[in-house]
């Protein structure tokens, strides 16, 4: 036997890891960080290729791999702690969105912010500052972060806020964990009475319909989205809207227990899926019966909350029906004035025959001073396309130039495929967070293939 | 970084002349490409495909003196090419056909070929290997040859190289399974390029643009070995399966 170990040899806990899209694979080792001296120490030891803390990989493209490098997994760090008096929680970095509602919706207590699926960490929520249905009214999760602790790119355990130490804090807040590592944060909560939101609900015959009923009536809603069948060329949808109900709402047996939340995973799919499951014969029948089992008008529809937050999480690993090839979403924000891009992009993807299961859009209030934070006010459409598609990179590739030119960009957390000049010139501050980021990583500690791939 | 459209950014080319890997790189999707290596012994066939890709705007051309049969300098090539940043593919493209009379009549033209197609495989493949598997991501693409399937009387010195390279890339494939680095074998026929120039053709011959879209294709599908052109596999099988003293008898 040989003495000499191989370089070729895997290592202990090396993964094969890739974003939701289930795209362009790299291989980490993967280390469960038990306590923050054990983050610092993985910091102070770093290889060459670096650090990366990884949630539950729910961002779509590479933002939470690195190839080569050491990537940490917080699910360690799982403190939930409620400060009734001050209306805020304190939770581990590692700590996921559905566990914070499973602990905190019987106290009666709601998160600022939840995006589309309940499976992500409160570290990935502000390292991609989320957003969610209530973005025009809320703004971003990371905006309602009173503080948070960070280990710095020397090791340094940090404690950030936006009032004393403002420019580390929004480097941190959509700066896709390249600023260091989140060990937990304080986090504002809606007071609610019932776990239930109250859906008004819509029909909307094309794009046109369901933009003039956003723009006019979104205002009085604290959470809106709008579903758009991406097959039917009008652009026909489904337009939800709703607030929290107040417990006086529920009646029999709901009454008892308003503030009731143990959403069950129904599903899961299948170990293996056939290739091809995701075609347009079944994207056509699916967006047909998705726009049909909407009314055609509801107001005041008790919903759970699961059910109006996060439809998908029903079904687990539901992004393996998209087969090996995976799949991208492609996620843009626009300026009101260049609405028409909504239904140009739709068109442009029905074009190549990239069809699409869910199709979102939303509107953003104000954006905050992250300089890498997505949202800013106007319009934002989320597409789901396979990425196996041909000609879909040269369609994305248009669609990219339009965006830029429209004073949009594209949303970090779901990109797997926009080039390093789109990112620079669609994100203006780029070079400012840089340096921000590199006065808290002067090293380089802390990269991803995100990073690598865009020159972040 | 490789994108989720299968785009590369970093490639090295070793045997940068080759014309079966400018066709490739010339077949490769570009629009994230940001950096080609170019590693080769100086020489006018280098300055060519350099000229190459510049004129199909190719960004990022960069030129590497590599010489596969000085295994000495081979740490310090692979090293530059993959400090310059990630190297997505990388193209294991240089060989000697050789003329196997010559070959027969002076041993040293035979060690000649074996040095540069299995010697300086077997360094700067390895090398490129630990880099890649550093890395966590990236397939090295070895091109073999069919006359490695199985040795033929008319260019058995040549066949030998190319049988022990692709044993070699065989099992470097399998020692690298799961470390997000890959090997792609690529076994090609009789190909139209100036190491064939004057040779006759045999059935089934093809252009390096033929092959380059084989290996483009075959990279976004993350297969492990290819023939060039695919039905070659299907012949190559069956000739394996020809009994000695009938192959020797074959006019191949």
């Amino acid at each position: 036997m040989s003495t000499m170990t191989s370089p070729l040899e895997r290592l202990p806990g090396e993964r094969t890891l890739t974003g939701w899209g289930r795209t362009a694979p790299s291989t980490a080792v993967v280390r469960a960080a038990m306590s923050v001296d054990d983050i610092r120490a993985s910091i102070t030891s770093a290889g060459g290729r670096g650090i990366l803390a990884r949630g539950l990989g729910r961002s779509y493209g590479d933002a939470a791999q690195s190839g080569g490098a050491t990537v940490l997994d917080l699910s360690a760090m799982d403190r939930i702690e409620l400060d009734v008096a001050a209306g805020t929680a304190t939770v581990g970095a590692g700590v996921s969105l559905d566990a914070v509602m499973r602990a905190l919706i019987p106290h009666g207590w709601f998160v600022p912010v939840t995006p589309g699926t309940r499976m992500v960490t409160v570290g990935g929520a502000i390292a991609a500052d989320v957003h969610g249905k209530n973005h025009h009214r809320d703004g971003t999760f990371g905006s309602h972060v009173q503080s948070m602790t960070l280990v710095d790119g020397r090791g340094e355990v940090r404690v950030l806020d936006q009032v004393s130490t403002p420019t580390e804090f929004w480097a941190t807040v959509g700066g896709m964990g390249l600023t260091g590592v989140i060990t937990e944060a304080t986090f504002d909560l809606i007071p609610i009475t019932s776990s239930r939101i109250s859906v008004d609900t819509v029909r909307t015959r094309d794009l046109d319909h369901v933009m003039d009923l956003m723009l006019s009536g979104d205002d009085a809603y604290r959470y809106s989205v709008a579903w758009v069948d991406s097959v039917h060329p009008s652009g026909r949808g489904v337009l939800t809207r709703g607030d929290h109900a107040g417990a006086e709402r529920l009646t029999g047996a709901a009454a008892q227990d308003p503030l009731a939340f143990d959403p069950k995973v129904l599903a899961s799919a299948p170990p293996l899926i056939p290739n091809g499951l995701v075609n347009p014969l079944t994207m056509r029948a699916f967006n047909e019966a998705w726009f049909r089992k909407a009314p055609k008008q509801r107001d005041g529809e008790l919903q759970h909350i699961a059910e109006f937050f996060h439809p998908l999480d029903i079904v687990q690993d539901w992004n393996r029906a998209y087969g090996p090839q995976g799949f991208l979403q492609y996620q843009f924000a626009v300026p009101d004035a260049a609405g028409q891009l909504v239904g140009e992009a739709l068109a442009a993807l029905r074009g190549v025959g990239a069809l699409s299961a869910l199709t979102v859009l939303k509107r953003f209030g104000a954006a905050n001073p992250g300089p890498l934070s997505f949202p800013q006010p106007g319009w934002t459409l989320a597409v789901d396309v396979p990425a196996g598609v041909d000609g879909l990179g040269p369609v994305l590739d248009r669609l990219d130039e339009q965006v830029l030119a429209a004073g949009g960009r594209l949303y970090l957390a779901k990109d797997s495929r926009m080039s390093p000049a789109m990112m620079a010139a669609s994100y203006p501050r780029l070079a400012e967070w840089q340096r921000q980021r590199d006065a808290m990583d002067p090293d380089g500690v802390f990269t991803s293939d995100l990073a690598r791939r865009l020159s972040l | 970084m490789m994108d989720a459209l299968g785009e590369p950014q970093g490639v090295l080319v070793l045997g940068g002349s080759s014309e079966i890997a400018i066709a490739t790189v010339l077949a490769l999707p570009r629009g994230r490409l940001r950096r080609v290596v170019l590693a080769g012994r100086p020489s006018p066939a280098l300055d060519e495909a350099v000229a190459t890709l510049n004129k199909a705007m190719i960004p990022g051309v960069e030129v590497m003196d590599f010489d596969a049969s000085d295994t000495s300098q081979h740490a310090d090539v692979v090293d530059r090419a993959f400090d310059g940043g990630d190297i997505d593919v990388a193209l294991l493209a240089f060989g000697l056909l050789g003329d196997q009379a010559a070959a027969e009549a002076d041993p040293d033209a035979a060690v000649e070929v074996a040095t540069v197609n299995y010697t300086g495989a077997v360094s700067v493949g390895l090398r490129v290997a630990a880099r890649l598997r550093q890395q966590g991501h990236g397939t090295l693409v070895v091109l073999s040859s069919v006359a490695g399937d199985r040795a033929r009387r008319s260019n058995f010195v040549y066949g030998s190289t190319k049988a022990g390279l692709d044993a070699f890339a065989q099992g470097l494939g399998d020692a690298l399974h799961g470390t997000g680095a890959r090997v792609l074998i690529v076994r090609p026929g009789f190909v139209r390029t100036k190491m064939t120039t004057g040779l006759d053709e045999a059935p089934m011959t093809i252009d390096p643009q033929d092959v380059a879209k084989i290996i483009v294709t075959a990279l976004r599908k993350g297969k492990e070995t290819v023939y060039a052109p695919g039905p070659l596999r299907f012949v190559m099988a069956g000739l394996k399966s020809v009994p000695r003293p009938l192959f020797r008898k074959l006019p191949l």
